[in-house]
């Protein structure tokens, strides 16, 4: 955190002064460990079996938080009695199909549920489509009330299933997987304990390498789970809290600009079953469970109120079949594979360098190179502009510039201080930025280009008939412009996004006033009331030491100005806080109203003693004891009956890439995992294929506090450029000596992908970890060089190979095996010759060894 | 002429700003207290300080020693984070790098030679890392201020050091007077300002006197730097320490806050974890003008060369 | 000569209270009128942080219609007017000499950039989309499921962009049937 995240890391210093404690949990000791009390190195992927280990420690020793567990918590629920768990199954769950490499998760469900599955869409759709990234607000679509066992006895209960399915995950196993010593564990153990009750809470913050795993969803499930079991969710100082990487990649997950999503969560329609609105609305209403999705109509048709304006009319369902329908993986790893074979015409990156800062660089490139053309809109002249001439594969011979047809445009963009609008940060929270300057030259921004774009795509399909066409002759595109740059206002697209009556032009001041029937349009539900009262809430500044350490009057966070998800959880089920320290929000019973210091997430006048009547669903289902209000049951999910591809409970694989076979099971590895099978997106084998000892090595990456992501916006940048101006990897002494790596000389570093050199960092900060009984080494590189820029260096990247959680689709880059050996890299085309030799050690060069990478996987 | 010199002017405890001609409506002096048991290296210092400052940017070659590739502080460089990897135990830290690694084991590479086995169970050395924000120490009595013929460095209004760009000649006599070697004259990148000249920290001259906070405390994530009056920050240093020597932090000490030390106390000055060597710092500094009156009555002749050197100089800035 | 000779530092120091000419005696015009460059601005735009996304409050400092000035906004509740190396750069970023402000085109099978005025890129660019729009056209997929969409455009960015702008991206996609639009929440 300190490393990526440093101001941020102000607040974990001030918690520290006033006497909490600092765990830190990495493969290195960072800059974050230097100022933590523990550091614990791990083996880089063993993190559910080190965090499964602490909920092991939960629940052998009954230590959870129990009236927040079962009033809270689905730890009361049955589950199906057709349910068999990996213990059963050697690292499988029940539903198992190896042909599809998916799960029917039919037996998963509550008992009593199990029919509800068959109206889901199938596994293999969901995973194509990266379902659960939907459920981001979705919750999981379990019914309203499932049988329940509050004395958790019931060996079917939640509660049990859990406690049987993480009771192998002793301090033996943790030691002897993860790399951590018992004693360090149970260090662990008891300090985040200790510290969560009535009266403590604790944080669990980590940052978003945590999802670039093939169990990346699981990895945040477990910890999610401990949480839960503590009762530290929806509570003041605890939660998990992501740490997201970018300006406003909350906000473009929000307002996404994702394959598979539509603002606000809602999904974008696939062709097998949303072919109506009604369909695609029952999809995500799912009218047999409680919360706020019921009102799912109203948001849907608000969005396409939004889009297409007057020709939108309940007649025509709202112009539904305007939108285009997905039909599987088109997230952005297929669509490279999809350029390398030709299928693509036109790229826009939209300051985004995926030829450095996405996996496997080297498809990146050769993908690009296969395209009719190219728009490259950023800051400075990055690599994925000039991948036709200076890219490592120029240098290789496999791009030719003169035989390389893609068109490149390389757009000058405007800069944060050169447009307005807003950020949403990383705990939900928009900040409206006010315009310093005009943009320099040709800049523009791409509120600019897009609106300008439109309209001349509009233009030239102005006079068309065909019936195609209509949706782009439809759509709402008109926005006031201003200035000598014709500038479109990002005020009036907020004020869309935010949503008004159309008759009238009132703004919508919540999405609770949002109508299915037309007579309101809003772009982006969750974020309506960010211009409450016609006034750009984002922009407010209030100073902090002028407001409570809520803060509500600064900027504005969705929804309604929450800060914090969940903090009905903040009192006991009385609605009293659990504690004097720990009092947030509260049930004020002479107000008959939620009150406190944040906006209560609950009803506002919906008491705590309020229970459904039979059969209730949607909003009057939320019992006054339900504070999960997104969820489908109203409660914290400790087991996920629906939702996710690759099980209802955390389950230790190990990595697609380890030198290690699986401590906890026959199965090695994510059993459902996406892959992309083919020769030029090889795996480095795994014990079990044989030939793992070719790379021996397990390497991590991640950022320096001196640089962002792809270098974009720090080696083009010469006061970031200076402070760490080479691409350089991180060794222990012991692999030092083992290799022969002089510090400050060069190493070469080798995957089944590619082979990379940088310069030699040896350092106590690394530590080589006996896992499984045998000394594993673990190597660290950072991936922000490319071959632009004032410090140029090779790209980690470029090591890296694609293999993807199956839930959202993200790749798997924090870890993965290389060799590691002195000397720089050849150049030219023996550098593929290096690779080769390599893929030929380790039986990788055969079809055949690509059907057994397959083959592991499942 | 020794009597121009009175007791404690260029040794020992003093208000700089009052002795440098500044009246009763000074402001109080001003300096830093840099705690480094909560810096975390991240150098924003180092950059909020370039960009204010207009200091450039010359280096892009890796030094390989941990995080640092700023070398020192020099003529381009007024704030400087070290990094320093040890074998040594942080207070009650548990670095995690401490437990047994018994390499006897097998071991993954195929190719490598039978390795040398420690004994069983012998444990690694424990591990801390520090890390610390240098800075120019804007001393009580400042060697380079005493030597400087042309008048350009000065004691501000507020007790810190400051070269007047306008009037550094580039004579270089401050360069080897520092005891800390801290100031420098500029030597490029072609195309910078003040080429040529005596550059330092400024303790932000320009920003105290609009009533701003320095550049680099203003930024300091954790406020490891920080600004305040001089008096304050000993206070807070001092309650610092033994907050820390509480917690099990026995290491903690300051440094450059004494009024008795040989500068005069430092304007700006340090917590450290370990001995001022190991961040690089001078042990016992003294002011290389201590001698001064003494040298003055042996040599006066010397004195009236320097000030002649001081109005020449003066009068070439004028034309 | 803008000073009388009374002015001379050393006469100021012989008479002055600053008897070792080290302080008051010796200040130049220059150090006499100094302030900081941020007291002098035409005005401050309230922004935020590009780098990160803890959403550091930023104050840009505009003179003569030129940055002079990135800091944090100490009003702010989330960094309390800190920023670390990146957020304190931010200056460099929006001024550096190496940023690209006008548009390069490479033809296909050229060796080197050309220049392009914007006018001409942008209609180039909408010609681009339409044709390959048009040229992969699917009503319905393999399948025979109505798609309406093509998969011949794909587009890849907008965590370092606005809301108002991933809005009109994905707005303008969607209506032109392009599914392929990804950001780094992916990756």
């Amino acid at each position: 955190m300190a490393e990526a995240h440093p101001v941020g890391f102000q607040w974990v210093m001030e918690a520290k002064a006033r006497g909490a404690k600092i765990i830190h949990v990495d493969p290195r000791f960072t800059r974050t460990s230097a100022l933590a009390d523990t550091f614990v190195p791990i083996r880089a992927g063993s993190d559910i079996a080190f965090l499964g280990g602490i909920v092991n420690y939960v629940l052998s020793n009954e230590l959870d938080f129990r009236e927040y567990v079962v009033n809270y918590t689905n730890a009361a629920a049955i589950v199906s009695d057709d349910f068999q768990d990996t213990d059963d199954l050697d690292g499988l769950f029940s539903g198992y199909d190896p042909e599809t490499r998916t799960y029917d998760p039919t037996s998963w469900q509550y008992a009593g549920d199990e029919p509800a599955a068959d109206d889901e869409q199938n596994p293999e759709m969901q995973r194509e489509t990266a379902s659960a990234l939907q459920h981001e607000s979705h919750g999981s679509g379990v019914k309203a009330n499932p049988p329940r066992d509050e004395t958790l006895q019931d060996p079917r209960c939640v509660y049990q299933v859990l406690k049987r399915h993480y009771a192998r995950y002793t301090p033996e196993m943790v030691a002897r997987t993860c790399g951590v010593s018992e004693e360090q564990f149970r260090e662990v153990c008891e300090a985040w304990t200790a510290n969560s009750n009535p009266d403590r809470t604790t944080a669990l913050v980590y940052s978003v390498g945590w999802t670039q795993h093939s169990v990346g969803v699981q990895y945040i499930r477990t910890g999610a789970i401990l949480q839960l079991l503590l009762g530290n969710m929806g509570r003041p100082g605890g939660g998990v809290m992501a740490l997201r990487g970018h300006a406003s990649i909350q906000g473009s997950t929000d307002i996404p600009t994702l394959f598979n999503l539509l603002p606000g969560y809602l999904p974008m329609p696939n062709a097998v079953e949303h072919q109506s609105l009604e369909q695609w609305i029952e999809a995500v209403s799912q009218p047999d469970a409680k919360g706020f999705w019921a009102n799912a109509s109203a948001y849907g048709v608000n969005l396409l109120k939004a889009y297409f304006g007057d020709a939108a009319t309940p007649e025509n369902d709202f112009c539904f079949d305007y939108l285009p329908k997905i039909t599987g993986d088109h997230g952005t790893y297929s669509t490279v594979m999809d350029m390398i074979d030709g299928k693509v015409k036109g790229y826009f990156l939209l300051g985004q360098n995926p030829a450095v800062g996405s996996a496997h660089g080297r498809a990146q490139r050769l993908g690009m190179a296969n395209l009719d053309w190219v728009v490259v809109r950023d800051l400075f002249e990055i690599e994925s502009a000039t991948f036709w001439k200076t890219s490592p594969e120029v240098a290789t011979g496999e791009i030719v510039p003169e035989e390389c047809r893609t068109e490149v445009f390389l757009m000058p963009a405007a800069s944060h201080v050169e447009k307005e609008g807003t950020f949403t940060q990383t705990q939900r929270m928009l900040q409206w930025r006010e315009k310093a300057v005009e943009p320099p030259d040709d800049c523009r921004s791409e509120l600019w280009f897009f609106y300008h774009l439109g309209r001349m795509v509009r233009e030239r399909y102005a006079d068309s008939t065909e019936e195609r066409d209509l949706p782009i002759q439809q759509l709402a595109w008109d926005y006031p412009t201003h200035g000598p740059l014709v500038e479109p206002s990002a005020e009036a697209v907020l004020m869309e996004i935010n949503g008004f009556e159309v008759e009238s032009g009132r703004p919508l001041s919540s999405f609770i006033e949002m109508k299915a029937d037309g007579s309101t349009l809003g772009g982006c539900w969750i974020y309506t009331g960010v211009y409450k009262d016609g006034v750009n809430q984002a922009a407010r500044r209030k100073p902090g030491s002028d407001q409570s350490f809520v803060a509500p009057e600064w900027g504005w966070a969705w929804p309604a100005n929450r800060r914090m998800l969940y903090n009905r959880a903040s009192a006991d089920p009385s609605g009293k806080p659990w504690s004097e320290r720990k009092a947030y929000v509260w049930w004020d019973e002479d107000a008959g109203e939620w009150t406190g210091h944040d906006v209560p997430d609950f009803e506002k006048t919906k008491p705590p003693s309020y229970r459904p009547p039979d059969g209730a669903a949607g909003v009057e289902g939320l019992a006054g004891n339900d504070p999960f209000i997104m969820q489908g049951d109203g409660k914290g999910a400790l087991y996920v009956p629906q939702g996710l591809i690759d099980g209802p409970m955390p389950t230790h694989y190990e990595p697609v890439e380890s030198p290690f076979r699986n401590p906890f099971y026959a199965q090695q590895a994510n059993p459902t995992s996406k892959e992309y099978v083919r020769p030029d997106n090889p795996s480095n084998p795994s014990p079990s294929q044989g030939h793992s000892e070719v790379y021996p090595y397990v390497f991590t990456t991640s950022r320096l506090t001196e640089h962002h992501t792809a270098g974009g916006m720090s080696r083009f940048v010469a006061r970031l450029a200076e402070l760490q101006p080479e691409m350089f990897i991180e060794v222990s002494p012991e692999l030092a000596d083992e290799r022969g790596l002089e510090p400050g000389g060069w190493a070469t570093i080798i995957t089944s992908r590619s082979a990379i050199e940088a310069r030699v960092l040896v350092t106590d900060r690394l530590t080589p970890l006996k896992v499984e009984g045998r000394t594993v080494h673990q190597v660290w590189l950072p991936y922000h060089w490319g071959e632009g820029g004032l410090v140029t260096g090779d790209s980690a990247n470029d090591l890296i190979g694609i293999s993807l959680d199956p839930n959202v689709l993200i790749q798997e880059s924090k870890v993965g095996t290389c060799d590691v050996r002195p000397g720089r890299r050849p150049t030219g085309p023996a550098l593929r010759r290096l690779v080769m030799d390599y893929q030929n050690d380790a039986g990788l060069t055969t079809a055949h060894a690509v059907e057994d990478t397959k083959e592991s996987q499942s | 002429m020794t009597s121009l010199f009175r007791e404690n002017d260029l040794w020992g405890p003093l208000d700089p700003s009052e002795e440098a001609g500044y009246g009763e409506d000074r402001p109080k002096r001003k300096g830093f207290f840099t705690d480094t048991s909560i810096c975390i290296g991240c150098k924003a210092c180092e950059v909020a300080c370039k960009e204010w400052n207009d200091v450039p940017a010359d280096h892009f070659d890796m030094l390989g020693s941990s995080y640092d590739n700023s070398h020192s502080l020099n003529a381009n460089q007024w704030r400087h984070v070290a990094f320093i990897e040890q074998p040594k135990r942080l207070g009650d830290q548990e670095s995690g790098l401490r437990q047994s690694v018994d390499l006897g084991m097998p071991v993954m590479a195929p190719s490598s030679p039978p390795e040398e086995q420690p004994p069983d169970g012998a444990e690694k050395p424990d591990f801390r890392w520090l890390m610390s924000s240098d800075v120019c120490k804007h001393c009580t009595h400042a060697a380079c201020l005493d030597v400087c013929p042309t008048g350009s460095l000065f004691r501000s209004e507020f007790g810190t050091v400051v070269v007047q760009d306008d009037i550094c000649n580039g004579c270089g006599y401050c360069v080897p007077a520092c005891p800390y070697g801290v100031i420098e004259r500029r030597k490029g990148p072609d195309g910078a300002k003040n080429v040529g000249i005596a550059q330092k920290c400024t303790l932000c001259y320009d920003r105290l006197e609009a009533g701003q906070t320095p550049a680099c405390a203003q930024a300091c994530p954790t406020q490891s730097i920080q600004f305040g009056d001089v008096e304050e920050l000993r206070e807070r240093a001092n309650t610092r320490v033994a907050q820390l020597n509480d917690a099990g932090v026995m290491d903690a000490r300051l440094y450059g806050n004494d009024p008795d030390d040989g500068v005069g106390g430092a304007g700006a000055f340090f917590l450290l974890l370990d001995e001022p060597e190991v961040y690089g710092f001078p042990p016992d500094p003294v002011v290389t003008t201590r001698d001064l009156p003494h040298m003055f009555r042996r040599a006066s002749a010397a004195a009236a060369v320097m000030l002649a050197g001081a109005a020449v100089s003066f009068l070439g800035r004028r034309r | 000569m803008a000073r009388t000779f009374l002015s001379w530092p050393v006469l100021r120091q012989l008479t002055g209270a600053d008897r070792l000419g080290r302080g008051a005696a010796v200040r130049s015009r220059n150090t006499d009128e100094i302030t900081a460059r941020t007291e002098t601005a035409d005005r401050v735009a309230k922004s935020v942080c590009p780098y990160c996304a803890v959403g550091c409050a930023q104050k840009v400092f505009v003179k003569d219609e030129k940055v002079i000035q990135i800091e944090g906004d100490p009003d702010s509740p989330v960094n309390r007017g800190r920023l670390c190396p990146k957020g304190a750069a931010s200056k460099n970023l929006v001024t550096s000499p190496l940023r690209q402000t006008t548009i390069k085109y490479r033809a296909p099978y050229a060796t080197e950039w050309t220049d392009l005025a914007l006018d001409t890129a942008m209609e180039m660019i909408a010609d681009r989309v339409v044709k390959a729009r048009n040229d992969t056209w699917q009503d319905v997929d393999e399948r025979g499921q109505r798609v309406r969409r093509t998969l011949g455009i794909a587009s890849l960015g907008g965590a370092t962009l606005d809301n108002e702008e991933n809005y009109l991206i994905k707005k303008l996609f969607t209506a032109m049937g392009a599914i392929q639009i990804e950001n780094q929440a992916r990756i």
